[in-house]
């Protein structure tokens, strides 16, 4: 075959494949097309990795498909990883999208430069310094949701100015070498200096805030790979680069509105203030404790219950045990829901994983939108290892730190209860003047076990 | 070139807004699937890896391209893979018919 007759077939596949990726998404908005949606991928998939395979260019197949069976060797434990361990493997996979995206950016510029016309060189820039900060950024955001890195939020004085000053110089140094594209020897420093950014960024970043971050970086490392499809002149690559990068866009707006945080905090990724712990008069307030056996009574005789679950669920493993008492409830009559605020857990969707991994159908899975008008009507509102997506003084408390934030209504449910380990505030450390209401039952205890504990009340007491 | 760059423009563009009109209608409760299939579709990037790595031009932009492969590869098994698994847990109610 010519080379321009195969060119035609590559770009037929390029076409092709785009359709394909598009039509993936589409299909995603709903569970019960959902599933194509993945065979659409897929199928785009092979075909762009095929097309690129008959390129004209390609001298040398040993290395690649070398590399290509490696990939997919150590591809297939990364998709086989347990439900609960899905943030960091999230994350983890934004740090290999980036890597590709910054090796291939650093392997073009060493092929092409100094004969880089400005644009060029500007995108090539901006491809690299997006791929190193999100390689670095998304490891460190693994590390912590994988626990190997202490979770708290490390702050110091002129942390904004330190980090911003890093991105600032390497902006800096890129414009430059725009302008002069003769200095190779920059080119290093404007991998190195965002790969310390990365680091610096995630650095005053906690578990709550995870949700926000891991979006942002998904769009970071679609923005970079979009940028590289202009250096590589690839429609293909710029049109999954821009979906990717809305994807992580539009996540992370839901995502910062349901923490009621600016757009602008989110994008300079000034977070962790929150942290700063408000030093609140401790008042001797009483809170109502609860037996399993007393909540299972309760329980037992409400019409409608609601489930709150947070990431305390998660972290208890809880969620088989919550499906055991959604289905003992069930039979008893009890209309049972769950009610899930949009950063509950640690990543976008966290939550609707856990459960639907345990078996509970995803029709009884609300969003904070649509459960809130049902509080008032509900007769029990079951709070597992949530916190701050539940706390009213975000509706009522102008001086709160989290004041604005939407939060679920729990407290208009006719009985709250709450599983807890303690009286501990939550991650944010605000207090939570939910706990100490009159209607409000403290269960104390770990999730998994104490969920169980009403479970044998309910199924097995009999009385 | 120039004209090449602004065709660009346009494409990137179009993608954003198509981006954004199509994944506004994701359901909250496929959020996570959402971000592992975007992820693997953003691992689209092996394609300039493989040429990369294919031109074997100089040695060390085969190797640079060689390690990409192998990133982008295993984005793209393991993002298909999980996302699969997990989109195979969502089951509606059972209706029951008797």
């Amino acid at each position: 075959m010519t080379p321009f007759a195969t060119q035609h077939i590559i770009e037929v596949c390029y076409l092709v494949a785009t359709a394909l990726f598009i039509l993936s998404l589409k299909w995603l908005s709903a569970p019960s097309t959902a599933r194509r949606g993945v065979w659409a991928g897929e199928l785009g998939m092979v075909l762009a990795i095929g097309g690129t395979l008959l390129h004209h260019g390609i001298i040398e197949y040993q290395w690649i498909l070398i590399a290509l069976v490696l990939g997919t060797i150590i591809g297939v434990p990364l998709g086989l990883v347990q439900m609960t361990a899905v943030p960091q493997r999230t994350a983890l996979s934004h740090a290999c999208g980036a890597l590709c995206v910054t090796l291939v950016g650093t392997a073009e510029f060493y092929l092409r430069a100094p004969n880089v016309p400005p644009f060029m060189m500007a995108v090539l820039c901006l491809e690299v310094i997006l791929g190193s900060l999100t390689i670095t950024g998304s490891l460190m955001a693994s590390g912590k949701l994988q626990e190997i890195l202490p979770q708290r939020p490390i702050t110091y004085r002129g942390q904004n100015f330190v980090n911003l000053s890093l991105l600032g110089i390497a902006i800096v140094l890129a414009v430059f070498l725009v302008l002069n594209p003769g200095h190779k020897a920059l080119f290093p420093l404007i991998v190195f200096i965002p790969l310390v950014f990365g680091v610096m960024m995630i650095i005053p970043i906690g578990g709550a805030d995870m949700p926000t971050v891991i979006s942002l970086l998904n769009s970071y490392a679609g923005l970079s790979a979009a940028a590289m499809g202009f250096v590589l002149d690839s429609k293909l690559l710029i049109i999954a680069g821009a979906l990717d990068g809305s994807s992580g866009f539009i996540l992370s707006v839901i995502m910062s509105k349901a923490m009621n945080r600016s757009f602008s905090n989110v994008l300079f990724g000034a977070f962790g203030q929150v942290q700063v712990s408000t030093a609140t008069a401790k008042e001797e307030r009483t809170v109502r404790s609860a037996t399993a056996e007393e909540a299972s009574t309760i329980l037992a005789a409400a019409n409608t219950v609601v489930i709150v679950p947070g990431y305390g669920m998660a972290v208890a493993q809880a969620q088989h045990k919550v499906r055991e008492l959604f289905d003992a409830l069930t039979k008893r009559g009890v209309d049972v829901k769950f009610g899930i605020h949009p950063v509950a857990g640690r990543m976008p969707g966290h939550m609707n994983v856990l459960l639907a991994e345990a078996d509970i159908p995803y029709d009884r899975l609300l969003d904070m939108d649509s459960i809130n008008p049902d509080f008032p009507q509900t007769d029990v509102a079951l709070i597992i290892g949530a916190n701050d997506v539940t706390n009213p003084a975000a509706r009522t408390d102008q001086a709160s730190p989290i004041y604005g934030m939407p939060i679920l209504d729990v407290d208009k449910a006719r009985t709250v209860m709450v599983i807890k380990r303690s009286m501990n505030p939550g991650f944010a450390g605000i207090a939570n003047p939910l706990y100490y209401l009159d209607k409000t039952l403290m269960l104390f205890g770990d999730a998994k076990g104490f969920v169980g504990d009403i479970v044998r009340e309910l199924t097995g007491g009999g009385h | 070139m120039t004209f090449d760059l602004i065709n660009s423009l346009y494409v990137f563009m179009l993608a954003g807004f198509i981006g954004f009109e199509v994944i506004r209608r994701v359901s909250p409760l496929l959020h996570t699937p959402l971000m592992s299939l975007t992820n693997a579709l953003d691992a689209i990037a092996v394609v300039g890896a493989i040429v990369i790595a294919g031109e074997a031009k100089t040695t060390f932009s085969t190797v640079l391209g060689a390690i990409a492969i192998v990133a982008a590869m295993s984005n793209v098994v393991g993002g298909f893979l999980i996302t699969d698994r997990m989109l195979r847990m969502f089951k509606a109610t059972k209706t029951k018919k008797s």
